[in-house]
């Protein structure tokens, strides 16, 4: 681990003796630090090497009317957070009367446990020479992969803190490492293919690199025979992490400050009402021990927890933050930011069948089917390509067609749907869930999805 | 005008030659430690962000900020350390991390003064000297609060259905300093500030979102100027228009994209590959094809820094050199490269003033500025009544492209092109393809150059650019859709 650069007790201390100076009653803040080293290489040689300190505090201060202001800096020192503290009360002046934050009634509450070891980084030189290795056995995998264009290994060690005027006092110590490698091949008189693989764990001598290197050969190659697709309309197979990042980028079906804000498909009432097929149920649990990384608390300092959102294909919960909570008449669900509109975002999904549902039809198997299907593997552009508030999605994709039991990757195609549709289209499940870095699911199979393609 | 103070405090003082002792002390050592060459770029920043929602200011987000960025590279390779700390400590610091990542090792403590290999810093480029003022000059918060509020009053006059009103404002200020040991050594100040209006209509279960943002860079007085008015009957009548437009068929079709943000397609698809960044990762298909034909003879690209007040324009770039103005293609022929320092050492395209970074945190890349395709002789109804049956992209949303140059673009604003005429909106159209087949489908140009502001994102953060072309036609296009 890092030096420890935050030291709330002298931090509380400080911004205590400054608001009192300048007769500032209600204040919160947040801090983090960090210190990063990562490195890239290219064809045998270092592409990059990084390293990294950040630093960053966000004040909050209530004023004598209650309003709510915020400042954030990089500048952790006593001047740093003496201009923040009056910058966050000169905002105040400015805050919004009709909707004002207050302390999370939980921001004192008990926080769990999660084993989370602190590794020690290693020096960058033993980085580089062990992505220099794993792009070498992953070039020496297939004659067609000339290159890992797209590549790094780096690991963090981070802590962050949340203090309030009333007392509460959360700190955090976290150690990360990640390895993603991204190779590209090519056959002759034939389109670039690529694909790769992700990893993440608390030290980089946990991380699953063979794995790593091994996933990405292994799709790398399986996309170098492609076809082209005929446009119609097909029975898909979303791969774990496609289907994760479909529904991260719908999230604000769950989310209470898009519903407050009339930007979510989902209304106040919504509660209770059917949303998916019988036998879904979506969960967020950033205290999933997959979940690498996962915070204990969030910006204002409410502990992290499970929260059904989907169970039985009926809206349970929306994510929550201390506003939004109290607008609803329910409890923070410790998902919210920090700042002087907060804002909520969810942590990490469980997706699969409801326990005692059946979880629809039975016995899937994509190759074993005779098709025809598609199976996605891999959205792009969910930035682009998805329309949350209207529910409209049109996104690029790598895949393979599924035919008769024999699959062939997909040249260039789109899937376009609504996900109200998509949620009641879900035909079943396949196979056991996977974990991934945003979450947990199995294999998904919808019927009736528009594909565009160029055959 | 109404003078103002920074919201977040007194206007932070830009980088003064006091810096020069200190500076050249950590260049000396650094080349002393066997670096081929070091740069180090300090930063100073002051952001304001407020969003407007309905009839009220629900977020002021202000922020300031300090870091530096060293840079030290030896033969091709090269070792980057960002840290906010300031201090002669925390930059000696992270110059030995980014010479330790080399193999290299300070000797024992700053060296003072000139050093073998290295003579010293040159003369002082002052961009900055007429921009001291620049953010007291700004807009104050009560004038940003209550333009867009006006905005957003707006809105709601000229709208139907509206379901959210947002209006968005974000000032960024930025004071940096480059100082490296060939002698470089350059100030600058720079100014950028951007508004947003975003609707989101709503009529049973039809529903349409959509936005508009305006931007431009050095022109302290950019919020007061703009036309509330006009932007908001600009926004309301394409999501009047679009609530109702049914998805469009996909397949393959001929296109006309509309000027301004339409030219985030030529950005996306084919700018990247043409940064050295590419050059260097070997994703580029046009690597080896200066002076060959990679486009349609109609088409003549340029990517500058120079066009006043756009928002892609800049004094100098993140390495301390003037922006120039840089052909890419002309009348279809490849012409050269966008290129940063470490782009030079490793390709051989010479610097065209493009390295450019979100902040320190990021070592300079390859950046597009105000990249555009040059005005053709065309009318833009020429190119409509030029399509039997195809689409029309008025408004472009966002996009991408792929390591291996597949690009998407959602369509915000469509309608059909059908018999030489514009017919009904529709809606959910998504045009893909691959720079290297679609640059030479692109067969006319109109007369209607016009500059959009956006932000890219890349290998350097995410930075201030503008896009822009005239009315162009694509003579064959993939659609998705449903």
């Amino acid at each position: 681990m890092a030096d420890n650069r935050l030291n709330p007790e002298a931090l509380s201390a400080r911004l205590q003796q400054l608001a009192q100076a300048a007769a500032i009653h209600q204040w919160d803040l947040g801090a983090s630090c960090s210190t990063d080293t990562s490195v890239q290489v290219d064809r045998g040689e270092a592409k990059q090497m990084k390293g990294a300190q950040r630093s960053a505090i966000t004040v909050r201060v209530w004023n004598d009317k209650g309003l709510v202001g915020i400042t954030s800096t990089s500048d952790l020192s006593d001047a740093g957070l003496e201009r923040a503290l009056g910058g966050a009360h000169a905002a105040s002046a400015f805050g919004n009367s009709e909707e004002t934050p207050a302390f999370s009634p939980l921001a004192t509450a008990p926080l769990v446990s999660l084993d989370q070891p602190l590794r020690e980084p290693q020096p960058i030189l033993t980085l580089l020479e062990s992505l220099k290795e794993a792009e070498r056995q992953l070039l020496d995998r297939h004659g067609a992969i000339g290159t890992v264009p797209y590549n790094g290994l780096a690991q963090r060690s981070s802590e962050r803190l949340y203090l309030n005027s009333d007392g509460a006092r959360r700190h955090q110590l976290l150690t990360t490492a990640s390895i993603y490698l991204y190779a590209r091949a090519e056959e002759a008189g034939r389109k670039p293919r690529s694909s790769g693989a992700v990893r993440m764990a608390y030290g980089t001598a946990d991380l699953d690199i063979a794995g790593c290197i091994e996933e990405a050969a292994e799709r790398t190659i399986a996309h170098l025979d492609y076809a082209p697709i005929e446009t119609g309309s097909y029975t898909c197979v979303f791969s774990p992490e496609a289907f994760l990042d479909l529904i991260g980028a719908f999230s604000s079906l769950f989310n209470a400050r898009s519903v407050l804000d009339g930007v979510s498909l989902s209304q106040r009432d919504s509660l209770g009402q059917s949303l998916a097929v019988p036998f879904l149920s979506i969960r967020d649990n950033g205290l999933h021990p997959g979940n690498i990384g996962a915070s204990l608390f969030d910006g204002e300092g409410t502990p992290t927890a499970p929260l059904e959102l989907v169970e039985g294909g009926i809206l349970r919960n929306f994510l929550h933050s201390e506003a939004t909570a109290r607008a609803f008449g329910v409890h923070p669900t410790g998902h919210a930011g920090m700042g002087a509109k907060v804002a909520v975002g969810p942590d990490w999904f469980e997706i699969g069948p409801t326990p005692g549902s059946g979880g629809g039809q039975q016995g899937l198997d994509r190759f074993s089917h005779g098709g025809p299907l598609v199976v996605i593997d891999s959205l792009s552009a969910l930035h682009a390509g998805v329309k949350a508030s209207q529910g409209s999605f049109s996104l690029p994709f790598d895949g393979w067609l599924v035919a008769g039991g024999v699959s062939r990757s997909i040249e260039a195609a789109t899937v376009a749907g609504d996900i109200r549709k998509l949620l009641k289209a879900i035909v079943g499940f396949e196979g056991e869930a996977k974990v991934t870095p945003d979450g947990l699911c199995p294999y998904v199979w919808v019927e009736g999805l528009s594909i565009t393609g160029e055959a | 005008m109404v003078a103002s103070t920074p919201v977040s405090g007194a206007n932070p003082a830009c980088f003064d030659t006091s810096w020069l002792p200190r500076l050249e002390s950590l260049l000396a050592a650094g080349r002393g430690a066997g670096a081929d060459l070091v740069e180090i770029f300090l930063e100073r920043t002051d952001h304001l962000g407020v969003l407007a929602e309905q009839e009220v200011i629900t977020n002021v987000s202000p922020s300031f900020g300090m870091g530096a960025g060293i840079r030290v590279f030896r033969g091709e390779r090269d070792g980057f350390v960002s840290t906010n700390d300031l201090s002669a400590q925390g930059l000696l610091r992270g110059l030995d991390q980014a010479l330790g990542m080399l193999g290299l090792m300070l000797s024992s403590g700053p060296s003072t003064g000139p050093s073998k290999g290295f003579e010293g810093l040159g003369a002082l480029r002052d961009f900055s000297a007429v921009k001291s003022d620049w953010l007291e000059r700004c807009p104050s918060l009560a004038e940003a609060t209550a333009k867009l509020l006006e905005g957003t009053a707006r809105l709601a006059q000229h709208g139907e259905h509206l379901q959210a009103r947002r209006g968005s404002y974000s000032r960024d200020w930025q004071s940096v300093l480059v100082a490296a040991s060939d002698g470089t050594f350059a100030r600058d100040i720079r100014l950028h500030q951007s508004l947003g209006l975003n609707v989101l209509a709503a009529d049973g279960d039809h529903r349409a979102g959509l936005g508009r943002r305006y931007g431009t860079s050095d022109r302290p007085d950019d919020l007061r100027d703009w036309d509330a008015d006009a932007a908001a009957q600009d926004v309301c009548s394409s999501v009047g228009t679009m609530l109702y437009a049914d998805y469009v068929e996909a397949g393959q079709m001929p296109a006309v994209l509309a000027n301004r943000f339409g030219g985030v397609i030529f950005h996306e698809a084919c700018g990247h590959l043409l940064e050295t960044t590419q050059v260097e990762r070997g994703t580029t298909p046009f690597a080896d094809m200066v002076g060959e034909s990679i486009a349609h003879e109609a088409v003549t690209a340029i990517d500058e820094g120079l066009s006043e007040g756009a928002f892609g324009s800049l004094s100098m770039d993140d390495e301390g050199m003037e922006p120039q103005r840089t052909v890419l293609i002309e009348r279809g022929v490849l012409k050269g490269f966008l290129s940063d320092r470490a782009g030079e050492l490793r390709t051989g395209h010479g610097r065209t003033g493009s390295g450019r970074r979100q902040s320190h945190a990021f070592a300079a890349a390859s950046r597009m500025r105000n990249t555009f395709i040059a005005a053709g002789p065309h009318t833009p109804d020429q190119l409509i009544a030029s399509v039997d049956k195809g689409l029309y992209c008025k408004s472009m949303g966002g996009g991408s492209v792929g390591p291996t140059g597949q690009f998407n673009f959602a369509v915000e604003e469509g309608y059909l092109i059908e018999n030489g005429q514009l017919t009904k909106p529709v809606k959910g159209a998504t045009l893909i393809g691959e720079a290297k087949e679609v640059m030479p489908r692109i067969s006319m140009c109109a007369n209607d150059l016009e500059l959009a502001a956006g932000f890219c994102g890349s290998v350097s953060g995410s930075i201030n650019v503008t896009v822009g072309q005239p009315h162009i036609k694509v003579e064959s296009i993939t659609v998705g859709g449903r």
